[in-house]
């Protein structure tokens, strides 16, 4: 590895941003998971943003047990992210479709849909947790490739 | 202008070697002020540096056809014009320039801003269609004052040469035509409580929504040229000369990372406001900081109308 590629992965672990998806999930993830942004946890020391559109995003955060209405648009969103990505599921519904288990709308756990990188169990999961997540998460994207191009089939 | 002068104040100073790491260094100051007095700790120092390397070094989405060519077009448009500006921007005291020169400054920094707004309609992206009438919309209101500020300027000083403009001494008229630029700044730079054009809360990230690998790292550099360029103007036009090249340039980069802080503070300070609260506020306030500057010029005894 030579100085340029180490520069990038570097770079990389420094700066990840995130995009967030909500897939039918009850709020109380995504309130947890704000709460990262706030002056108590403030996860922008760790070079972190919030970004609003998919295209800027490394780190993909997804929370919620995968209900069928919002199947199509989280791929639709998941394959807009550009490479290298993360995916990081966010509470213990991506993980095991939690108590809306067995209902005939959910069509989770999230693996079946798209590959998941990180687990962040918990309902809700403790802000340390999430930023332990994504820093998990940070770890994986450095040993990504340094251009290559993966492709996901909806 | 001499050949060296200009190739020294294209690519030196205050050109592409200054400029670059002045401009990550007025994100990352901007974003540290935001961050501590949101009581934050904020990001760490070659943030901005670190973000341009990864966008740099990221997948880009390949949009086919003339829309890809002019997505990557547009950002470089945008750098290569602030480049531009900054280098025709009077740092020294010693006579350089060109008569007119102010005129080109003036629109070397509305080039960016046009090619954002072409840039979001190109994305072809719904998203990136409402900021960019946002962006347009702002940008006719702040010019009115922007441009009666420059004109002020040139009156005052009679004359359309940097140079001679900023060794003049400060008047009154002059003085009111720099707060009405330093009105426009907020909305130039995209910062609460003008930050219409990107509100990543209501349209995603406006223009740039659909940009991503190496033209978003474009649109960083841009922006952050964008910053430097637009301090360094108030800057160069509000500071006396000493005449010391090296005290020049020490108070000209002292009051560009004062301007930054301050305008960082007034950026953590206030909330987004609506797009015609904002339309108003340049139409109002605006206006009559440009209007009061004209009308202490055309009074001033030197002018004689």
């Amino acid at each position: 590895m030579n100085t340029i590629e180490r520069l990038i992965i570097y770079s990389r672990t420094r700066s990840p941003w995130l995009f967030h998806i909500n897939s039918g999930a009850c709020n109380g993830c995504d309130i947890e998971f704000v709460s990262c942004l706030t002056p108590r946890f403030d996860v922008e020391q760790l070079g972190i943003r919030l970004q609003g559109s998919p295209r800027h995003a490394d780190i993909v955060i997804i929370s919620g047990p995968v209900t069928r209405k919002s199947l199509e648009p989280l791929i639709t969103v998941y394959n807009q992210v550009p490479d290298p990505k993360v995916v990081v599921a966010l509470g213990s519904c991506p993980a095991s479709c939690n108590v809306f288990a067995g209902s005939p709308v959910v069509v989770g756990p999230l693996s079946r849909h798209i590959p998941v990188d990180v687990y962040v169990p918990g309902c809700p999961p403790h802000p340390e947790a999430i930023i332990e997540g994504i820093s998990q998460a940070i770890k994986i994207l450095a040993k990504k490739p340094v251009l290559k191009k993966e492709e996901v089939s909806p | 202008m001499s050949l060296g002068m200009t190739f020294f104040s294209i690519f030196i100073f205050p050109g592409l070697l200054y400029a670059l790491p002045a401009g990550w260094f007025m994100v990352w100051l901007q974003r540290k002020t935001e961050a501590r007095l949101q009581k934050r700790l904020g990001p760490p120092f070659f943030q901005p540096f670190f973000d341009f390397v990864k966008l740099l070094y990221k997948n880009s989405v390949f949009q086919p056809g003339l829309n890809g060519i002019l997505m990557t077009f547009y950002p470089i448009l945008a750098s290569a014009a602030l480049i531009g500006a900054l280098s025709l921007l009077p740092v020294f005291s010693n006579r350089q320039g060109f008569t007119g020169d102010l005129v080109l400054l003036v629109a070397l920094l509305e080039i960016p801003s046009i090619s954002l707004v072409l840039a979001g309609f190109t994305s072809q992206s719904i998203f990136g269609a409402i900021g960019s009438i946002r962006e347009a919309v702002l940008s006719i209101t702040y010019n009115f004052s922007f441009l009666l500020a420059i004109v002020v300027l040139a009156l005052d000083a009679k004359t359309l040469q940097l140079s001679i403009l900023s060794e003049s001494p400060l008047t009154l008229a002059r003085g009111i035509a720099l707060i009405a630029i330093l009105l426009c700044l907020p909305a130039k730079l995209h910062l609460n409580p003008f930050s219409q054009a990107n509100a990543e809360q209501e349209i995603y990230t406006g223009s740039l929504t659909e940009y991503s690998g190496i033209q978003l790292a474009l649109w960083e550099l841009a922006h952050s040229l964008e910053w430097v360029a637009l301090t360094g103007l108030v800057a160069s036009l509000v500071l006396p000369r000493t005449g010391v090249w090296y005290l020049d340039v020490f108070l000209f980069l002292i009051t560009s990372f004062i301007l930054v802080i301050l305008l960082a503070a007034i950026s953590a300070g206030t909330a987004r406001v609506k797009i015609d609260q904002a339309v108003r506020f340049y139409v109002r306030w605006g206006l009559i900081a440009g209007i009061a500057a004209l009308i202490v010029a055309l009074l001033s005894p030197g002018i004689g109308l």
